[in-house]
């Protein structure tokens, strides 16, 4: 049982409150890019072993989505914030940093 | 090998059965293979086995992290059906459902296979008209199922309530032909006979890294060394994308966390298979007696092999409300298992942008119905770099858009 906490209405609450939206920081391709790019998009994904950046909606409470730092491997949530942002800001790179040295953030495509 | 037969338990019931033979041998593996299958579940084995049988590629090691069967192979509710949709799904599934017939006779191993029909509750007017629409084109495929009216539910299965409160029983898709069969003998029987063949099954042999040269694969590195092979074939559902990491390409998958449960066993209620996708709940009765149920999957990418809580929940209060006998019994066993998930829910069985290098994966929730189907049209891809089971299986479909959607026309669980 996962417990977030959700960074634009504050509460934390165990996962039966949220709704998982998948891998996030995906780079989104409009009508004039290649069929690779519309791929990787649409359908492919990190899927890691060890740390995932995801999406969180706070379906019963606030609606509103946002994002989660999270290891797959222990469930460990390293952390959540907001969904405004390309990339995962430096707070949450340094708390994963601290607990999984190897990991580094990449973009994915 | 020394066959198994009612003669033999006999002979050995005269010595103290002190002349069984262990069921396969556990090699040290060669230096070199002509092909390698990653994955010794159900699906890799039955991969190996074909190669052996119908292509006589016989000198194969088939590698596993863990023990043989660990994984999705032995964590499944074992039903076996051929109900799809869309005809590459059915021609490829009906293959399966058909060798499991024969299987316990082709592997001189009994796998329990048990053809007691499969229905599939359709619970909302949403579901009837999808069911009938299977039905009609399971007719056109010629995989024989058919629509029951809900008073031939009640027939089949007695103790179900057809009055549910939430979703009351409109109708059902009925696969005679369907059922269910002993996981772990699928495994064990197929291993036996790889074994038999020469083939070297090598567990707690963890592969660590996928060398190339040239763009093509030349062998393996594995925690018992490193090993060389001409053809690679990684069978790894959930595991898929970390080995496809290793030989430098992505996959369009994500693995998730999906749960069954056992309760404790009480006396034959049920013999049939009872798939109930609006609530998400399968059930059937074991050979001893507990009641073996499905669950749904857990939204998030998962590793860990234990799922939430309340999936648990959610699953056991929905089959209360169609099996009301259900709810005095006590749960025995709750695990889960990692399924590799796809965009449009349908396997990816294909090559690889590395020359050598072929894929089984994406089978999602409903793998071990496919294996020896799966295994066959694998070993005929490996061997002969196509197969009319695979060809619309490649992963080029995703960048083609020239899906198989499966997700909700066929009803798979999800």
């Amino acid at each position: 049982m996962l417990v977030l906490e959700c960074p634009c209405c504050g509460i934390t609450a165990e996962e039966t409150e949220f709704h998982a939206g998948g891998e996030a920081h995906l780079k989104r391709f409009g009508p004039e890019s290649s069929n690779e790019d519309f791929e990787n998009y649409m359908f492919m994904r990190q899927n890691p072993k060890g740390v995932h950046l995801e999406r969180w909606r706070h379906n019963n409470g606030c609606g509103k989505w946002f994002h989660a730092a999270r290891c797959t491997m222990t469930l460990e949530v390293f952390g959540t914030y907001s969904a405004q942002t390309y990339e995962p800001p430096k707070e949450i790179c340094d708390i994963i940093s601290a607990k999984r040295p190897s990991w580094s953030w990449e973009a994915f495509s | 090998m020394k066959r198994y037969s009612a003669f033999a338990i006999a002979r050995e019931a005269t010595r103290y059965h002190s002349g069984w033979e262990r069921a396969w041998r556990a090699p040290e593996p060669k230096a070199k293979y002509d092909a390698i299958i990653i994955g010794a579940g159900g699906h890799g084995l039955a991969t190996a086995y074909y190669l052996g049988k119908n292509f006589g590629i016989t000198n194969v090691a088939i590698i596993e992290k863990g023990w043989l069967g660990g994984g999705n192979t032995g964590r499944n509710t074992t039903i076996i059906r051929s109900n799809y949709l869309q005809d590459p799904s059915a021609a490829l599934y009906e293959k399966s459902r058909s060798l499991y017939e024969t299987m316990s006779q082709d592997l001189n191993y009994n796998v329990m296979f048990s053809p007691r029909g499969v229905i599939m509750l359709a619970q909302t007017h949403h579901e009837v008209r999808g069911y009938q629409r299977t039905a009609h084109a399971n007719a056109l495929q010629g995989v024989p199922t058919e629509w029951i009216s809900p008073q031939r539910v009640k027939e089949l299965c007695p103790i179900i309530n057809l009055e549910g409160p939430r979703y009351p029983v409109l109708g059902g898709l009925w696969q005679a032909r369907g059922g269910t069969a002993r996981h772990d003998a699928v495994a064990w029987g197929y291993a036996r006979a790889c074994s038999d063949m020469g083939m070297d099954v090598i567990q707690q042999c963890e592969v660590t890294n996928i060398r190339r040269e040239g763009g093509k694969v030349v062998g393996v590195d594995t925690t018992k060394g490193a090993i060389d092979c001409d053809k690679l074939g990684i069978v790894v559902a959930g595991h898929s994308g970390d080995l496809a990491n290793m030989s430098g390409f992505r996959l369009p998958l994500e693995s998730v966390a999906l749960q069954a449960l056992v309760s404790e066993p009480i006396k034959p209620a049920m013999d049939v298979v009872i798939m109930a996708n609006t609530v998400h709940g399968y059930l059937s009765q074991s050979d001893k007696g507990e009641m073996v149920i499905g669950g749904g999957t857990d939204g998030y990418n998962n590793y860990t092999q234990r799922g939430s809580f309340h999936h648990v929940e959610e699953t056991v209060r929905a089959l209360n409300e169609t099996f009301p006998m259900l709810s005095r019994l006590k749960m025995l066993r709750q695990w889960g298992g990692i399924v590799d998930v796809t965009g449009d829910r349908s396997p990816i069985l294909s090559k690889t942008p590395v020359d050598g290098v072929f894929i089984n994966c994406g089978w999602g929730t409903g793998g071990f119905k496919a294996i020896p189907g799966s295994g066959w049209a694998m070993a005929e891809l490996m061997a002969k770099g196509h197969s009319p089971l695979t060809d619309e299986f490649g992963m080029e479909r995703f960048i083609e858009g020239r899906f198989i959607d499966e997700s909700v026309a066929a009803g798979v669980a999800h």
